[in-house]
């Protein structure tokens, strides 16, 4: 036994440093997984006796109005929060320069993200509000009628949208911030030589090189999207009539909130969520695992 | 720990001493969510008179928060059970007694004639012929309405449904919001419902359709919504309520912008912090739709519960037969400005909403709990959902009906 930890030092190391995450992690998150894949073939209130029920809740899924609804938002969710990359991106180059006290302004851009999603949401439903908000009393005094835009099942997803993408594009600006440093000055100067300049500078010779901060801000914003629960709840908890639910949040609904307690049904949900997040997921690890293997 | 006066010597022997004092007395584990000021003062007097008529018993509360509350009660019945619990009357505790988590208090009901006391809660409160808990307090709904607007606009407190709707034409063309309401959390609407389907159907029809039994394409349902149509159609109804918190629609009502709004009575301290007084703040009972069905009123009502966990349950039992003597629930209910469900308790005579509500339900034909603790929790959501959308999409009826009895027909089966 001795004998053979001494031998294999180096290649038993990093699997003991590791074992307490990796339990954790298998614990916490993996085992998880799973026992929401189980109990999504259950009806089951949290309380009583979970009654087996097998593709049931999947079934009733499929007929769901509230469903598409969810699904349909998240989509949105995620087309829309993509801007938060290029946003992002403008901003940062707007931001990379050497002129007194752009430190200051550079925090200024990136206080939003550093308020908790709550405030951010509260802030923008108060932005939004009839009667007093401020959005409101400005389209009210251009056009002569306020639009409510949280009660508005046309524009309500886009207001949260909008108030989602104040955050994100601050968190993708600082990632950009980070990249711009990187960026080699003598490859810019050899650009110069060259001729290159403006959008072909940028395309050419900058974007290249932010290539892994294109990839950690693609890959921040689609989760963000897909995890888009909290502003939901706090600006509209679904509403007006769950035309801004998304699927995160219906699962809340359905299975932890006042009127749910149907946890199987909401475990369905999450079961599809986390697929469509396995469909983004592999793609990372799949691009990430082959960056790695060139170099 | 439930605090008591005592001087600050007495105060130090007692903590001195709590170790041993504390072994010769039973505790009693008492989980509340009456977490607001008044509330939690009613709670407090309760246990201190408890106490002092029971000294050899310790009532420890558990304070929580009051929307936390809904979850956390169902963790504590299952993994570590109080002796009691608050919690609400109707189809909310059907939940916890068919899973087992409460523990049937038939014997305390009978032992102190509480049937005959609590005679118009105990619908409320039986499941499959038994009672499951005791309720302490409830309080009436209605229409609160700003007395100014009406004089101002010239007109009088309606008597039935269509002098309410010319009155609404009226308030209109003043530019003011006939009713007002924030549904941004949907409840508020579930009680306009319940309202225009009471006064057209009658206590019995709405009973059943919160139990399942009548389904949501009836025409009956829909001769309800066609008099809710009346508000909305016309735009009778507050603009971009679905934005708004109940609250914010109270403002409305406070600021002269809205002149009638369908709600509970607890609704009134909201209006009296905004600056209204008796004076400028009236209260009616929700007019008459179809003639000659008996009047119904909702009241929702509030529980005290023995989970089947419960280690003290004699204890428990003796709590309970307390909480619903007459002069305990005057007592309670004075502090929480709220009605006493004891019919031998009375109400401060000096609070006019208080006098008019405990004439209201005292002689209505049948007491409805509200909407979300009459039909099952899922439906209620539905349902409240439904309301919503009509309101704000009229024409939409036929569809929200059908979704609505697709739901019936899975929820109640």
């Amino acid at each position: 036994m001795q004998a053979y930890l001494k031998a294999n030092q180096r290649r038993l190391a990093p699997w003991l440093f590791l074992a307490p995450g990796a339990l954790f992690f298998v614990v916490y998150v993996i085992a998880p997984i799973f026992q929401s894949m189980a109990i999504s073939f259950y009806d089951w209130d949290g309380l009583g006796e979970a009654v087996w029920i097998g593709l049931d809740n999947y079934v009733e899924l499929v007929d769901d109005e509230a469903f598409y609804v969810s699904l349909k938002n998240n989509v949105l969710w995620l087309a829309l929060y993509m801007l938060a990359v290029p946003a992002g991106l403008l901003i940062a180059i707007f931001l990379n320069q050497t002129v007194w006290g752009i430190r200051a302004y550079k925090s200024l851009f990136f206080f939003p993200f550093v308020i908790s999603q709550v405030v951010v949401g509260l802030m923008f439903s108060w932005f939004y509000a009839p009667n007093f908000g401020l959005l409101y009393a400005i389209i009210e005094a251009i056009t002569g009628q306020g639009v409510a835009i949280l009660a508005e099942e046309r524009f309500v997803t886009y207001g949260i949208i909008a108030a989602g993408l104040w955050p994100q594009i601050a968190y993708v600006m600082i990632l950009y911030l980070t990249g711009l440093n990187n960026v080699a000055p003598d490859q810019i100067e050899a650009a110069r030589l060259d001729g290159a300049k403006g959008w072909k500078m940028l395309w050419y010779v900058i974007l290249p090189q932010l290539r892994p901060a294109t990839f950690i801000a693609v890959v921040v914003t689609v989760i963000g999207a897909l995890r888009s629960f909290d502003l939901v709840s706090i600006m509209t908890t679904g509403g007006p009539f769950g035309s801004s639910r998304v699927l995160s949040f219906y699962m809340y609904e359905q299975a932890l909130s006042e009127y749910g307690y149907r946890m199987g049904y909401g475990a369905a949900i999450a079961v599809v969520l986390f697929a469509i997040m396995m469909v983004f997921i592999t793609g990372f690890i799949w691009k990430m695992w082959r960056d790695e293997k060139d170099h | 720990m439930v605090q008591k006066l005592l001087g600050g010597t007495a105060l130090a022997i007692a903590v001195l001493m709590s170790g041993s004092a504390m072994a010769e007395k039973r505790t009693l584990v008492f989980n509340t969510d009456t977490s607001d000021p008044a509330p939690k003062a009613a709670m407090e007097q309760l246990i201190t008179m408890f106490e002092a008529e029971n000294p050899d018993v310790d009532v420890v509360v558990n304070m929580f928060d009051h929307e936390g509350y809904k979850t956390a009660i169902r963790n504590f019945l299952t993994a570590d059970a109080p002796d009691l619990a608050n919690w609400y009357a109707g189809n909310r505790m059907a939940p916890f007694v068919k899973a087992g988590q409460f523990t049937d208090v038939s014997d305390v009901w009978k032992e102190n004639n509480l049937a005959e006391q609590l005679s118009s809660s105990l619908a409320s409160m039986t499941i499959d012929g038994k009672q499951w808990g005791v309720p302490y307090t409830y309080y009436q709904w209605g229409i609160y309405y700003n007395k100014d607007l009406y004089k101002q606009v010239g007109v009088e407190v309606p008597k039935t449904w269509d002098e309410f709707i010319a009155n609404c034409a009226k308030f209109k063309a003043a530019g003011i919001d006939c009713v007002t309401t924030g549904s941004k959390a949907l409840w508020p609407l579930a009680g306009i419902f319940d309202y225009l389907n009471l006064r057209t159907n009658g206590y019995d029809f709405h009973m059943q359709l919160t139990n399942g039994e009548i389904p949501w394409t009836d025409d009956r349902v829909k001769a309800t919504f066609k008099e809710w149509e009346k508000l909305v159609a016309p735009g009778y109804m507050t603009a971009n309520h679905a934005a708004l918190e109940w609250q914010d629609a109270a403002a409305l009502m406070v600021q002269g912008k809205a002149a009638n709004y369908v709600m509970g009575n607890f609704a009134v301290a909201v209006f009296k912090d905004g600056g209204m007084t008796n004076d400028s703040l009236g209260f009616m009972v929700f007019p008459e739709i179809t003639p000659g069905i008996p009047r119904a009123e909702e009241a929702p009502t509030d529980t005290i519960h023995i989970p089947a966990g419960a280690k003290n349950v004699a204890d428990a039992k003796k709590f309970l037969a307390f909480v619903a003597r007459a002069d305990v629930q005057t007592a309670i209910n004075k502090t929480l400005g709220q009605l006493p469900t004891n019919k031998n308790a009375t109400v401060d005579a000096s609070d006019p909403f208080l006098s008019a509500g405990f004439q209201t339900v005292s002689t209505a034909s049948g007491l409805a709990q509200f909407f979300d603790r009459d039909a099952p929790a899922e439906m209620a959501k539905a349902g409240m959902e439904g309301f919503q959308e009509f309101t704000v999409k009229p024409d939409r009826l036929d569809a929200i009906l059908e979704r609505l009895e697709k739901m019936r027909q899975r929820i109640y089966k």
